[in-house]
């Protein structure tokens, strides 16, 4: 199902939760609201799943009016960060719910309704612990039973608030794969909030990066991560070392840094990933003050002539046999300019 | 094994042989004399006084047990008592909830004001609150002179008892539910809300179960309040024998006669009655608690 959110606008007290939004949300699509706190991510997801209602614009599940619907009507899954289970309920109570209160004519078989909350049991991976409670579960296998909650409804769209924010790193990351495998058997149209920018492209098709309640950009995780739209989704999708400056004659300057450009002159912010610097020969200075090794790559902090601290990521072959109190010579493979920030 | 460091190389500090049973080592100080101290002055205060009362009443033969514990007029005490109280429980337990619903769930003007009135019965010393409902609801009362021409006495009759019963333990009901009630999350409401579920659903199978194990604390504590209560009650009850003598009452009234064996008998009962009533509820308790905590 398609998901039009039309330039909403939501308050909290004065303060402006959203600003003008619109997005298109494509039928089948794993979709990511990647934002800091206070972004608006949570206030839109709650605003597409009807537990929140925009003061101004419009939202349409394919081209259907479902503004002031309320959450019930449009048949949504929801998935709290607090997994927020019945208590009370055992597991496969928690699952039947959103089938077992529904009105009689409605409402499946009972039978029915015990083969679906196995069904769904088996699909998160938790077969055979309906009968437990909420309480006798981890924190993972409680989101698994808030998740089978929200799909026994057969909702036409997945919404999830920070689904792993409260788990380990671990289990975060065995749910994610999961979540990514659940959505490829059921197809349904998922959005998902989070502030974990790694997460964001590790398991999303596509991105919406919020800031202050607007959207920033919106892509696939190698659209915002290569071509940024602005200076704040560069500083806020992967690493960056930012540069405050001025082009001119076809350089940019900042301090002891001199990079080539092709932009017009004017003052300007440059963001520089920390793998997009070379080593080079005729290239600006920067003294090495720490140097450690991750893996395939050795990350190297600096400090320009000007003394501003950069960041480094050079492939082991590149780095050779570096060490601390050097002075390296660097170039940008790729500079992200901007016009000035503060 | 050359690099094997050795830590402990003087005396071996861990206790020799079996450890003792419930003495572990803690990293929490002072646990002999807090256990103690407690167990001292529950001793002092409710154990020995307890046994006494029994002693008292087992200086008796079995029959002479029965006929003081089971005589007519003590049995009528008893029903009174445990029957008032029970009703009283049943009403608080519907209008503590509503109460605890309206303190948590809504801003209003003066509910600060309705908050402090909730723990009136609390503080209130007991004698006034009878004065004060046996003057309401006396025949030429505030309230009486409008339910005498509709036939119902309140004053002097076992109505009249539950009325001070209910007053005494509606505070029991309020003040635990409303934790419990503060503390279910909004998002639980949301959830049952997004899955279909409608505002008399959501209370009936989603709010009210998550109360339960709080509510029936509530009830046990205000029924346990009502059966014991005395000062507020004899002013509106009456005091009739087998009519509107309740048990209390009746463990003085035979202690002014001097009839000291008697007294220690009805309260011996009294203490059975009450002890097996709080093992069931908190059995029942602990139970709902095994479930959901």
């Amino acid at each position: 199902m398609t998901i039009s959110i039309r330039s909403v606008e939501k308050q909290f007290a004065r303060y402006p939760a959203l600003r003008g939004v619109s997005l298109e949300v494509q039928p089948g699509e794993l979709l990511a609201l990647l934002g800091p706190s206070g972004s608006g991510k949570t206030t839109l997801l709650r605003i597409i799943a009807g537990l929140e209602f925009p003061e101004a614009g419009q939202v349409a599940f394919d081209d259907q009016d479902v503004t002031f619907a309320s959450a019930a009507a449009r048949k949504v899954g929801f998935v709290f960060q607090q997994y927020a289970l019945f208590r009370h309920m055992t597991v496969a109570k928690n699952i039947a719910f959103g089938l077992d209160v529904r009105k009689a004519k409605d409402r499946p078989a009972r039978a029915e309704i015990n083969r679906r909350v196995e069904e769904l049991l088996g699909l998160v991976e938790l077969g055979g612990l309906g009968g437990r409670y909420p309480a006798q579960l981890s924190g993972g296998q409680r989101q698994r039973v808030a998740l089978a909650r929200a799909l026994a409804v057969s909702p036409q769209v997945l919404l999830l608030d920070e689904p792993f924010g409260a788990l380990d790193a671990t289990v975060r990351k065995s749910l994610r794969k999961e979540l990514r495998r659940i959505h490829n058997a059921t197809g349904v149209t998922t959005i998902f909030v989070t502030h974990d920018q790694e997460e964001a492209l590790d398991l999303a098709d596509r991105v919406a990066i919020l800031n202050q309640g607007s959207i920033e950009q919106v892509g696939t995780p190698q659209e915002v991560y290569d071509q940024p739209a602005s200076a704040f989704v560069c500083s806020f999708v992967g690493e960056t070392n930012r540069f405050d400056g001025a082009v001119s004659g076809g350089r940019f300057v900042c301090g002891s840094v001199s990079l080539a450009v092709d932009c017009a002159d004017g003052p300007k912010t440059a963001f520089v990933r920390p793998h997009d610097l070379v080593v080079a020969p005729d290239g600006f200075e920067a003294q090495i003050v720490r140097v450690t090794a991750q893996g395939p790559v050795i990350q190297i902090e600096a400090h320009t002539a000007s003394d501003q601290p950069i960041e480094i990521s050079l492939s082991r072959q590149e780095a050779g046999s570096i060490a601390v109190g050097q002075t390296l010579r660097l170039a940008a493979r790729k500079i992200h300019l901007f016009d000035p920030v503060d | 094994m050359s690099s094997t460091t050795h830590i402990s190389s003087g005396q071996d500090r861990r206790p020799r042989g079996a450890p003792p049973l419930f003495r572990r080592r803690s990293a929490i100080p002072g646990f002999g004399l807090s256990l103690g101290l407690t167990v001292s002055l529950l001793s002092l205060i409710v154990l020995i006084p307890l046994s006494a009362v029994i002693l008292k009443a087992s200086g008796q033969s079995f029959s002479q047990f029965l006929e003081a514990g089971f005589s007519p007029r003590a049995l009528g005490a008893y029903r009174l008592s445990f029957g008032a109280a029970f009703v009283a429980a049943a009403v608080n337990a519907v209008f503590g909830v509503l109460t605890a619903w309206a303190l948590v769930r809504y801003e209003f003007p003066g509910k600060s004001i309705i908050n402090g009135l909730v723990d009136l019965p609390f503080a209130l010393p007991t004698a006034v609150a009878g004065i004060a409902l046996a003057a309401l609801y006396a025949p030429n009362g505030w309230v009486g002179q409008y339910l005498e021409p509709m036939g119902i006495e309140a004053a002097y009759t076992p109505l009249g008892v539950v009325i001070a019963l209910t007053f005494i333990g509606l505070p029991f009901v309020v003040r635990t539910i409303e934790p419990v009630l503060r503390d279910l999350s909004a998002d639980v409401e949301e959830a049952a809300a997004s899955l279909g579920a409608g505002r008399l659903s959501i209370i009936g199978r989603v709010i009210l179960p998550a109360l339960g194990p709080a509510w029936l604390t509530g009830f046990a504590l205000s029924f346990a309040r009502g059966v014991g209560e005395y000062g507020s009650v004899i002013f509106i009850a009456g005091n009739m024998p087998f009519k509107s003598e309740i048990a209390p009452l009746l463990i003085v009234i035979q202690l002014e006669q001097f009839n000291y064996q008697a007294a220690s008998t009805i309260a011996v009962v009294m203490l059975s009655a009450s002890f097996a009533m709080l093992l069931v509820i908190n059995a029942i308790q602990a139970w709902a608690r095994k479930r959901s905590a």
